[in-house]
């Protein structure tokens, strides 16, 4: 699957909350969206991610 | 006087209060000048981007926005109504408000809003909700378009975003100033505190910078600077203003000379 441009190669499925602990992102102050849907944080364990997945993830940064 | 009116000048956006007249961006300068930025400028309103989450940068800039601080994201990057609706949605799901500036650009050499977008999401967005605040090219028919989508707030802008020219649209904000029944806030161009006070000066609703101070030589200062500017001009326009005419007329009494 793709998260924020980078391959990453997926044996069955996945929930969002495991990818996110895995990479070392924070589970709070983020945004995900995978194949243009935004996941709620409440469906972080089940929502289950397949290897053709295309994952967003955002937060705030500096802007005008 | 001062004070009672001072009490009573309340800004209001999307049913929320604020005493502050400032909106802060946030953008090109290091995490740890924005708090004292925020400081300096008492502005209760700061505005944010929202980018792919790199694992270097969750140091997050939330932590250094001083608690009480209205957030209000941005849609920069996108290209068209679509993509401003997505990202707005976005930001909200990262869970700091309703508030949204709308903000639709694809030219890249001036950066100018595409005001056909810019309304067309903004009738999304405040269908779904959102506190619309479209930053547009100061054009009434689009002004008045946006205020029948729904927007809080309109944003025109001074001159193209970090320019730091000031207010080269002035005559157009006044018009909008004048026919539009929402606070009407200058965003983009403005470069000094006096072009800030103008803008005030002139009944805009409140003042947004963020180039004038981020490339300022003395952050906290400027944004001091900004907020005295900013209440001077709100002060001034509330007043009312002196007239102007052609003709000298004296200001001291024109009898009882020395000489006489």
């Amino acid at each position: 699957m793709r998260v924020n441009d980078e391959q990453i190669s997926l044996d069955g499925t996945m929930p969002v909350v495991e990818l996110l602990q895995m990479k070392g992102y924070p589970l709070t102050r983020i945004a995900v969206e995978v194949n243009g849907q935004i996941v709620p944080k409440a469906k972080y364990e089940t929502y289950e991610l397949h290897d053709e997945d295309t994952v967003e993830i955002v937060c705030f940064v500096g802007g005008g | 006087m001062e004070e009672n009116q001072k009490e009573k000048d309340i800004f209001t956006l999307g049913g929320h209060e604020f005493t502050s007249r400032f909106i802060l961006g946030s953008g090109k300068y290091s995490l740890d000048l924005i708090k004292a930025a925020v400081e300096y400028a008492g502005a209760q309103i700061i505005t944010l981007a929202l980018r792919r989450a790199t694992l270097g940068s969750i140091d997050n800039i939330l932590d250094y926005i001083p608690e009480g601080v209205t957030l209000l994201p941005n849609t920069s990057g996108a290209r068209n109504a679509e993509e401003a609706v997505r990202i707005a949605r976005l930001a909200r799901e990262v869970g700091c408000g309703d508030f949204i500036k709308i903000e639709v650009v694809h030219d890249s050499k001036y950066l100018l809003p595409d005001n056909y977008e810019t309304i067309k999401a903004t009738e999304v967005l405040a269908k779904e909700g959102f506190v619309v605040m479209p930053y547009m090219y100061p054009d009434l028919n689009a002004a008045r378009d946006l205020a029948n989508a729904g927007a809080a707030a309109i944003m025109p802008l001074g001159a193209p975003i970090g320019t730091n020219k000031g207010l080269r649209t002035r005559d157009f904000i006044q018009i909008l100033v004048d026919e539009i029944d929402l606070p009407v806030i200058v965003d983009a161009g403005i470069g000094r505190p006096s072009q800030a006070c103008e803008a005030m000066e002139m009944g805009c609703a409140a003042v947004m910078a963020n180039t004038a101070i981020a490339t300022a030589g003395d952050i906290p200062a400027m944004a001091g600077a900004f907020k005295k500017a900013i209440e001077a001009g709100r002060t001034a326009y509330l007043s009312g203003l002196g007239r102007v005419q052609e003709g000298a007329t004296a200001s001291s009494p024109l009898t009882g000379f020395l000489a006489d």
